[in-house]
């Protein structure tokens, strides 16, 4: 997706350099929003139709040790390169810490040895990238709903945001760092787990580490990778491009389930 | 009812008979929009990763029957398409073709995808509406055939036509571009009703089907589609395929229309009247 990003950041720096010209483009672009909101109607039916066939809390089918594929691409980032994340990753995350907040009772802080005492789920799955392409590997980590049980939901939470230690596009704003928003439906979806190792071993820089998200009946996009913070919302318009997500603020569907 | 309109030479006249249903039409074209459509934005999205594995999974260096991609050859770039061992050299065309007069590896042209330029996020709002309304009027169409009677009239052959001596003979006629005249005319010959089984109960379902299986959403509820295709990576080969054979078919079918009497044909799928001609005086 890397042409990709060029394109977006050639945008992006056109736009902050120039406001006026991103004014007068945006009569320009109108006609072609419309038929993207059109589009866009059918990502409604799509998730409807998927969640309504999905009552009975379906899993992701989970494959045996045979079925791991030999190579696990690494896509996205493949480390982060932010000052704060080498000295983590310096430390072997030992000062690391998930932070969980916003609309619970009781914000948390767990570092990886506090995540590796809790109970654990491991499951082999397939990882389906938007590109197309697929891979098998085995997961461990914690279930969300476990963490979010012990932080206690407050009444008015609808999404959990996953924010990322990761900068996967260069911008003037910031606007190019990581993260993503799944719903209460997914978070506490038995397969969404949090998980620090993979194949049997601690996770990966490349893959995510110290941690990253597992949302099995969804595209690869929204396992977000090197997770910091996660933070319960009533809505997810305020934050950066308002889609709840990196890829989604670069005209990706939000509910990644096909 | 059939209106008649007298001809000469006196002995043989023309006759306008109700060929297609209005449901038949407008599905007709509304799949014509569709697919194409499908195609183009589908392309689109195969270009994002444009290589075809076999299984549950599949990705960069995992086994791939087709390649399709750019590399350098004695100094030149070159494209090409590597089905098994063997490597096509497809330079201009697949692989590496010209954007805006520049060569821009991409494994189909920019005049073979929708959006033209690379937008994965776009071919897939594209391709996932169309998809809808495909389907919608698929299931229409199939509401309509059965109570009408269409599938039952027109499509189902008799046994006097599944006869071997019986295709073969039209298989014959149609290589040496002789098509049913007359009361011969007024229904599909065996090789159209089969031709039209296989599409629309078979290609057209299956496209549905292996795309669907491509949807993680949708494996979680019917996981059953993973062991009827195989996998993932068996059921994206397959809609590929299924694709290049839908494609092949309107190809087919275009020939058809224009061999076997070009506005007659498309006149009949438009306003429903096919012209027939029959021997005897007038009425």
């Amino acid at each position: 997706m890397s042409d990709l990003l060029t394109r977006r950041r050639l945008l992006i720096g056109g736009a902050l350099g120039a406001g006026a010209l991103a004014l007068g483009g945006y009569g320009a672009l109108k006609p072609k929003v419309d038929t993207d909101a059109v589009l866009r109607s059918a990502e409604t039916l799509t998730m409807g139709a998927q969640r309504m066939m999905m009552w009975h809390r379906s899993l992701a089918r989970e494959f045996s040790e045979a079925d791991i594929s030999p190579t696990f691409r690494v896509n996205g980032t493949q480390a982060p390169d932010s000052e704060e994340y080498a000295a983590l990753r310096e430390s072997g995350f030992a000062d690391w810490r998930l932070k969980i907040g916003g609309l619970v009772n009781r914000p948390l802080e767990l570092s990886l040895a506090d995540l590796r005492t809790l109970p654990s789920r491991t499951q082999i799955t397939r990882h389906d990238c938007v590109e197309g392409w697929s891979a098998i590997g085995k997961w461990t980590g914690v279930p969300l709903s476990l963490i979010l049980q012990r932080a206690g939901l407050k009444p008015n939470a609808r999404f959990a945001v996953f924010h990322c230690a990761d900068e996967l596009e260069k911008t003037l704003d910031g606007s190019g760092r990581y993260y993503e928003t799944i719903d209460l439906i997914d978070a506490f979806h038995p397969q969404t787990i949090l998980a620090y190792a993979m194949n049997g071993e601690d996770l990966t820089v490349g893959h995510g580490a110290p941690l990253r998200l597992r949302v099995e009946r969804q595209l690869g996009y929204k396992h977000a990778k090197y997770v910091m913070r996660i933070e319960i919302v009533d809505s997810f318009g305020g934050l950066w491009g308002g889609n709840g997500g990196f890829w989604e603020d670069r005209g990706y569907q939000w509910y990644a389930g096909i | 009812m059939d209106k008649q309109t007298p001809q000469s030479p006196p002995l043989r006249r023309t006759v306008l008979i109700r060929r297609h249903s209005v449901a038949t039409r407008l599905t007709h074209w509304l799949n014509v929009l569709c697919l194409s459509i499908l195609l183009l934005s589908g392309l689109q999205i195969f270009n994002a990763y444009p290589q075809l594995h076999w299984g549950q999974y599949g990705a960069d260096d995992d086994p791939a029957f087709i390649t399709i991609g750019a590399g350098e050859r004695y100094g030149e770039p070159h494209g090409f398409l590597k089905v098994g061992g063997v490597s096509l050299p497809t330079t201009g065309v697949l692989g590496l073709s010209k954007m805006e007069g520049e060569w821009t590896p991409r494994a189909f042209p920019a005049w073979l995808t929708l959006p033209s330029y690379q937008d994965l996020a776009a071919g897939r709002r594209w391709h996932f509406f169309f998809g809808w309304i495909f389907v919608i009027n698929g299931l229409v169409y199939f509401g309509c055939s059965l109570l009408s009677g269409h599938f039952r009239r027109d499509l189902a052959p008799n046994r006097h036509e599944l006869a071997p001596r019986h295709v073969w003979r039209e298989i014959i006629e149609h290589v040496r571009l002789r098509f049913p005249e007359g009361e011969q005319a007024r229904h599909y010959n065996v090789l159209q009703k089969l031709t039209y089984i296989v599409v629309i109960a078979g290609l057209l379902p299956l496209m549905v089907l292996t795309g669907l299986t491509m949807s993680p959403g949708v494996d979680a509820v019917f996981p059953i589609l993973l062991d009827i295709f195989g996998g993932r990576q068996s059921a994206r080969t397959l809609h590929f395929i299924s694709a290049s054979l839908l494609v092949l078919f309107v190809i087919v079918h275009l020939a058809m229309v224009v061999l076997s009497g070009t506005w007659n044909n498309i006149r009949s799928m438009i306003t429903g009247r096919y012209a027939i001609r029959q021997e005897g005086p007038d009425a």
